[in-house]
C-alpha cells in the first residue's frame, strides 16, 4: 500500500541527523529576558504590570487583547524593568515587557485538576485560553479558538501534526521519543470536547521509532490511531495533512473546521495537557538549535523570553563564524541579523549555517518555462507564472490564476534551476492583493 | 558575537539543479542521435554540428555585446539550439546556408524576442523553416556521397511511401536510420535511446510527445494514404522528423505550455497538424512546420488550461452545494 501523502511538493536535504539523537536538555535563561506582546496570531496583548514591579515565574504579566488573542507569562521571577518596542525574529519591532531575572526562579502555585474527565467543555477552553496556548509549530494561532468551532459536532478528525517536514528540525521528534505521554493525553483531552471525532496522529515515516510508540500507546484507545505519512515536504502543512489524513480538500477561504477536522502541533497538544491538567501556562517550550556552524547541535527545553544567543551558547557556540541564521525551519522560517533577539511562543528552532545557500547559487537567471514548479507545488498552482504577474503589477491575473491560494511553502524556489525567486515575488503579490482588497471593502 | 548575518527570505535551502546543467542533460540526450548522424552521412555531418553549434554561441555573444546585456552563452541554451538546427540539415548543406540558419535562429528568433525563455518559437525549429523556404532546394537535397560512393540517392523514406507505395521502403532500415534524411532524425533508435535518457534525467515527461505521437498515430491510421493499415502508420511513425521532433523539439520548455493539461493538448495540436501536412501538404514533411505553429497556440492553450488550485472547486459544483 501506498504511503498517505499529497500532490507535489519536494525532498530538500533532510539535516536531521545533526540533533536527532540529542535528548531535550533544560537551560536556564540569566540576565534580561523579553516577552514580545505579539506572540501570536490576532491582537497584540495588554501589560498588566508596571517597570519595577516585582513578578514570579508563571505569573501573567499580559492579557489577552481580545478573543482572537493570547496572555503571556513570565518564565522567570525578577523584576521588570522597561516596556518599549523590542525588535523580534521576524524583524519587526514589538512593545516587548523586559524582565531581569534574579535567578531564583520563584514559582507561583498552579491549580492542577485531579480528574480532567469531569472538567465540563467550557472550563476546559478557559484552561487553554488562560494558559496561553496558540499553535506553537510556528503560525501562532490561538488554541481556544480553534477548539471552539461553530458546530463542535461536526469535527470528525483531532489531527495531530507530527509531520515535522522542516528540514533539520527535530524538537518535535524528541518530544514524541520522550514525552508520548502527555501527547496522547493532551489527545484525550482535546477529543473530550469533540465526541464524534477520532484523535489521528499524523506522522512521517522517517521516524519509526515515533510511529511505534505512539502505536503502542494508543493501541487501547478506540478513538486514537496513528496514520503513517510518506515522508515529503510540506507535509506537515495545514492543508496538505488534512489531505493525506482524511482525502479532503480546503483551500484559502476555508477552515479546517469546514473539512470537520483541527489540526495541531505535538508542542502545542503538549501544552494543552499542562495547562488543563496541571494549569501550568505556556512559558517553556523545546526548540532544536542546529546547522553545521554549531558545536553540539541540541534540542533545549527553554524559557521563552530566552534571548537565542543563549541557546547557541548553551549548545557550546560556533565551530565556524555563520553566515545565515534562521528561526524556524529552513523552507519558511526567517533570516536574522542578529542573535540578541527575544525567542518566542513560536520559536520552534534556530538554524545557523557557515554558509549562506541562496547566495552560494548565485544570481537568478532567465526562466525557462521548464515545469519544475508546477510539479513542486503542493497547491497545484503555477508558481512561475504567478511570480511574472507579481513582478509586473497584473493583479487581477494573479487572483484568476489562484495566487490566493499559496501556502507560501517556498517549493518553487527551493527546485527551480534558475535559481529565480518564485516564492518571494509570489508572496509579496500577495500581501499586495489582499490588502488592496482590504482596502477596497 | 557578530550583528550582520545574511538577510533573504524563506526559503533558504535550494536544489542542485542548475539550468545549464539542465541543457547538458539535452545535449548528452541528443549524442546518440548525432554520433549516428555522423556514421551514417560521414565527417561532413561532423564539421556540420560544429560550425553551427559553434555560430550559434558566437551569435548569442555577438548580440549581447552589441545591446550590451550580460553575457548569457554560459546557460548553453545556444549550443543546444545549434545542435538541433544542424540534426536537421541534410549533410550537404553549404556552409554558409548553415550559418545563416544560426543567425536566424539565434538572432532573429530568439535574442530580438529577449532572449532565453521568451521566444515564442523554437528557434532550431524557426531556423529550419526559414532556410527551407530561402533554399529549398539545398535543404531537401538528400543526396549523399560518401567516400566516392552514392550512399543514398534522393529521396527520403517518407517521398518514397507518397511517390511509390509503401512496398518502396524498409521499415527496419528506417528503425536504424539507414536511409536518406536530415543528420539526426533518420535512426528511430538512437532518437529513442536519447529520449529515455531525456526521461530519466527529469528533464521531459511523456505528456507532450505521448499525446502527440498517439494523436498523429491515429490520424495516419484514419486518413492516411494508406487507411488502417498499421505498417503504413509505423512507417509514417518512423519517418522524417516526427520522433526528433516529438521528443527534443515539442517539448521545448519556452515554446510549450507550462500548465499539465495545456502540454496534452499542445501534443494534440501538434499531432494533428502534422498528420494534416503528411497527408494533404504539398511536401511529405510536415513535423517542423507543425511544432512552430503549435508553438503560435500555447498562450491560448494555456489560459484554457490553468488548473484549478488545489481544494478550489469547480464554480458550478459550488453552486449546487
Amino acid at each position: 500500500m501506498g504511503l498517505k501523502t499529497f500532490k507535489g511538493g519536494v525532498h530538500p536535504y533532510e539535516g536531521k541527523e545533526l540533533a536527532k539523537d540529542s535528548p531535550i536538555e533544560e537551560v536556564l535563561p540569566k540576565g534580561e529576558l523579553v516577552f514580545p506582546m505579539s506572540q501570536h496570531i490576532g491582537a497584540p496583548a495588554n501589560p498588566i504590570v508596571a517597570v519595577g514591579d516585582k513578578v514570579k515565574k508563571g505569573q501573567k504579566i499580559a492579557e489577552a487583547g481580545g478573543f482572537v488573542s493570547s496572555p503571556i507569562y513570565s518564565s522567570v521571577s525578577g523584576t521588570v524593568t522597561k516596556i518599549e518596542p523590542r525588535r523580534v525574529a521576524v524583524g519587526d519591532m514589538v512593545q516587548s515587557i523586559v524582565i531581569e531575572s534574579d535567578d531564583e526562579f520563584t514559582e507561583v502555585e498552579y491549580q492542577a485538576v485531579d480528574d480532567v474527565t469531569k472538567l465540563s467543555r467550557d472550563e476546559i477552553i478557559k484552561r487553554v485560553s488562560e494558559a496561553g496556548v496558540v499553535g506553537l509549530g510556528g503560525a501562532g494561532f490561538p488554541t481556544h479558538v480553534k477548539l471552539s468551532p461553530k458546530e463542535p459536532d461536526k469535527i470528525e478528525y483531532i489531527i495531530a501534526n507530527c509531520a515535522e517536514c522542516e528540514p533539520y528540525l527535530t524538537a518535535d521528534y524528541r518530544r514524541m521519543k520522550e514525552n508520548a505521554n502527555e501527547l496522547v493525553e493532551g489527545m484525550k483531552i482535546i477529543l473530550q470536547l469533540f465526541k464524534n471525532a477520532k484523535g489521528v496522529f499524523g506522522i512521517e515515516n522517517n521516524k519509526p521509532d515515533c510511529i511505534e510508540k505512539l502505536k503502542e500507546l494508543t493501541k487501547d484507545e478506540p478513538r486514537m490511531e496513528v496514520c503513517e505519512l510518506m515522508t515529503k515536504y510540506p507535509q506537515g502543512g495545514e492543508r496538505q495533512l488534512i489531505y493525506a489524513v482524511t482525502g479532503r480538500a480546503i483551500n484559502s477561504k476555508m477552515l479546517p473546521a469546514d473539512a470537520g477536522c483541527i489540526v495541531d502541533n505535538v508542542e502545542t497538544i503538549i501544552s494543552v495537557y499542562y495547562a488543563v491538567k496541571k494549569g501550568i501556562p505556556v512559558m517553556k517550550r523545546v526548540s532544536t538549535v542546529t546547522g553545521d556552524a554549531i558545536v553540539h547541535p541540541s534540542n533545549f527545553l527553554y524559557s521563552i523570553g530566552t534571548p537565542y544567543w543563549q541557546l547557541v551558547e548553551a549548545a557550546n557556540g560556533f565551530k565556524v563564524e555563520p553566515e545565515k541564521i534562521i528561526s524556524g525551519g529552513p523552507m519558511m522560517g526567517f533570516s536574522m541579523f542578529s542573535l540578541d533577539i527575544p525567542t518566542t511562543k513560536t520559536s520552534s528552532s534556530i538554524l545557523c549555517f557557515g554558509k549562506d545557500a541562496v547566495a552560494e547559487v548565485g544570481d537568478p537567471i532567465a526562466c525557462i518555462n521548464c515545469g519544475r514548479c508546477v510539479e513542486a507545488c503542493p497547491e497545484n498552482l503555477i508558481p512561475s507564472r504567478l511570480a511574472k504577474f507579481g513582478a509586473t503589477g497584473r493583479m487581477e491575473e494573479f487572483e484568476q490564476w489562484g495566487g490566493l491560494e499559496c501556502i507560501e511553502c517556498g517549493s518553487c524556489s527551493y527546485v527551480c534551476p534558475s535559481r529565480r525567486h518564485v516564492a518571494q515575488a509570489v508572496k509579496t503579490m500577495k500581501k499586495q492583493v489582499l490588502a488592496e482588497k482590504r482596502k477596497s471593502k | 558575537m557578530s550583528e550582520n548575518y545574511q538577510i533573504s527570505s524563506s526559503p533558504h535551502v535550494r536544489a542542485k539543479d542548475s539550468t545549464g546543467r539542465v541543457m547538458l542533460y539535452v545535449i548528452i540526450a541528443l549524442l546518440p542521435a548525432s554520433l549516428f548522424g555522423i556514421y551514417n552521412f560521414g565527417i561532413r555531418a561532423l564539421l556540420l554540428i560544429l560550425i553551427t553549434v559553434a555560430s550559434c554561441v558566437a551569435f548569442e555573444w555577438i548580440f549581447d555585446k552589441i545591446v550590451h546585456k550580460k553575457n548569457t552563452i554560459s546557460d548553453m541554451s545556444a549550443v543546444v539550439t545549434g545542435l538541433l538546427l544542424a540534426l536537421n540539415f541534410p549533410v550537404s548543406l553549404p556552409w554558409w546556408e548553415a550559418i545563416m540558419g544560426a543567425a536566424f535562429a539565434i538572432i532573429i528568433v530568439k535574442m530580438l524576442f529577449g532572449g532565453l525563455g521568451q521566444n515564442f518559437m523554437n528557434p532550431a525549429l524557426g531556423g529550419r523553416c526559414f532556410l527551407l523556404i530561402a533554399f529549398a532546394a539545398d535543404m531537401t537535397n538528400y543526396n549523399v556521397i560518401k567516400n566516392g560512393v552514392e550512399a543514398y540517392t534522393g529521396a527520403t523514406p517518407l517521398a518514397l511511401i507518397r511517390n511509390e507505395g509503401l512496398s518502396a521502403v524498409n521499415v527496419m532500415d528506417m528503425l536504424l536510420g539507414k536511409t536518406a534524411g536530415t543528420i539526426g532524425e533518420t535512426s528511430v533508435i538512437a532518437v529513442l535511446i536519447g529520449a529515455i535518457l531525456l526521461i530519466l534525467f527529469g528533464v521531459i515527461d511523456l505528456k507532450i510527445p505521448g499525446a502527440y505521437i498517439i494523436t498523429f498515430a491515429v490520424f495516419m491510421f484514419l486518413f492516411g494514404a494508406e487507411r488502417f493499415d498499421t505498417t503504413y502508420v509505423v512507417a509514417q511513425l518512423c519517418g522524417g522528423g516526427l520522433m526528433l521532433g516529438a521528443f527534443f523539439m515539442a517539448t521545448d520548455y519556452v515554446t510549450s505550455p507550462i500548465t499539465p493539461m495545456g502540454k496534452i493538448v499542445f501534443g494534440i495540436c501538434c499531432g494533428l497538424l502534422t498528420g494534416l501536412f503528411r497527408c494533404f501538404g504539398a511536401n511529405a514533411e510536415g513535423v517542423s512546420f507543425a511544432i512552430i505553429l503549435s508553438n503560435l497556440l500555447v498562450p491560448i492553450i494555456e489560459k484554457w488550461t490553468v488548473p484549478r488550485a488545489f481544494g478550489v472547486v469547480k464554480v458550478k459544483e459550488a453552486k449546487k452545494q
